[in-house]
């Protein structure tokens, strides 16, 4: 896995999240098990668990008893709540940080930004 | 979690020699520990001392509840892949699979035919005939059909090369994903099996550096970049295990213990990169003196 993530069991979460948001992995679909996870990322079977129990803990995914972990409804708008409140810190502030360091204004950055905007 | 092996300041002492020196540790049932540490650390002594090779000079030594040495129930749940397994000179690659499958009560043919034919390894010829690397692999062979209880790797690869080491860890994967077994894997090659563990223990001159989980140890170190200055006020309150300076800039490789160092050192203008198990690992056995006296401090910080 990737080193500059942090603990694998957190990259893990998040790769699954990702799924869950852009819709590849669908609510009430199952996802995939510990030892699926382990064999594909070639990972420790207990990290890979352990990402799966923390979405567990979250309330994104749940266990049917004798099948597996499955996205739970509401899943998705969980996570992209969730996701927007990070979004400044993640996203802004380190964009703004590198803009003073180059000397480039707010006003500058935010008339990229609607440039770029417009591109998209 | 409940310990399949564990050692209670163990010494263990050659003519003149300190291999071991008041080490204690536990494996935790059901994982796969990584033993790890530079030559001479004392990682095969401890192995030899966990499958009854050896007696240690002072301390406990214990598996499944039991001294190992000279008690067969015991041993008979071990499997114990050495570097340099020796085999009777008339041994062929079948006549070792054969014997081990009388050996081992959960030996599992199928399994060990099918890595047989993953390794290319010819069957009839001489075990002595083979080349390093094919050798290795008749032991990772043995050490993965066995399915024993506790199966302990010591530095399983040599002359292996990469696609071969690779299909051993994916192996090893699989079968310990169906089979779960306490596996102990003594490697240098840590880039490459950081992933797999679930536990590290470093060895450092006969001393136990490190016993942690493998990814809070991940989560644990932090390299920082930037302006020496920079560098120097961040870590000035930190334990710094290891620091290189360029043309005014220092990189600094500290044992986090704030959730929120990263978030300091970004907003101290510090770039954060990525520290791997290795990196942490070698910046450790640097860092410790033959005293050993940041051991505590390290416990106490993890």
């Amino acid at each position: 896995m990737n080193e500059d993530g942090g603990p694998i069991f957190r990259q893990i979460a998040t790769q699954l999240e990702d799924a869950i948001v852009d819709g590849s992995l669908p609510e009430e679909s199952q996802a995939p098990s510990s030892n699926e996870l382990a064999a594909f990322h070639r990972i420790n079977p207990a990290t890979a668990a352990k990402g799966l129990s923390q979405l567990v803990a979250d309330g994104v995914l749940y266990k049917r008893r004798g099948v597996g972990m499955f996205v739970a409804t509401g899943a998705r708008d969980q996570l992209r709540k969730r996701r927007r409140s990070e979004f400044a810190d993640q996203y802004v502030v380190p964009l703004l940080a590198e803009a003073g360091r180059l000397g480039i204004s707010v006003a500058e950055v935010r008339t990229m930004l609607a440039e770029k905007g417009e591109r998209q | 979690m409940s310990a399949v092996a564990t050692l209670q300041n163990v010494t263990m002492r050659f003519r003149g020699h300190t291999a071991l020196d008041g080490v204690t540790t536990a494996f935790e049932e059901h994982a796969i520990t990584g033993l790890l540490g530079r030559n001479g650390a004392g990682k095969t002594t401890l192995l030899q001392l966990l499958t009854g090779h050896r007696v240690a000079t002072t301390g406990d030594v214990r598996a499944f509840g039991a001294a190992p040495y000279e008690n067969a129930d015991v041993v008979g749940r071990i499997c114990f892949v050495r570097e340099s397994q020796r085999y009777p000179d008339h041994f062929r690659v079948r006549d070792a699979v054969r014997a081990a499958a009388t050996v081992f009560p959960d030996w599992d043919a199928e399994l060990a035919d099918q890595l047989l034919a993953d390794f290319e390894l010819p069957l009839r010829r001489p075990i002595k005939k083979l080349s390093r690397g094919m050798t290795s692999a008749v032991g990772i062979v043995m050490g993965l059909a066995c399915r024993a209880p506790l199966t302990l790797f010591d530095e399983p690869y040599l002359g292996l090369d990469a696609v071969a080491r690779q299909v051993f860890y994916d192996r090893l994967l699989a079968d310990y994903a169906e089979h779960p077994r306490t596996v102990v894997l003594s490697t240098h090659l840590i880039e490459e099996i950081s992933d797999l563990l679930e536990r590290v223990v470093l060895l450092d001159r006969g001393h136990v550096l490190l016993d942690e989980d493998a990814d809070r140890l991940r989560d644990s170190a932090l390299t920082v970049v930037g302006p020496t200055e920079a560098v120097r006020a961040f870590t000035r309150s930190a334990q710094v295990l290891h620091t290189d300076s360029l043309a005014g800039s220092s990189r600094a490789i500290i044992h986090s213990r704030r959730p929120d160092d990263r978030a300091v050192a970004a907003a101290a203008g510090l770039t954060v990169e990525p520290t791997s198990l290795q990196q942490l690992v070698v910046a450790m056995s640097r860092h410790s003196q033959p005293s050993c006296a940041p051991v505590a401090a390290l416990e106490e910080a993890s």
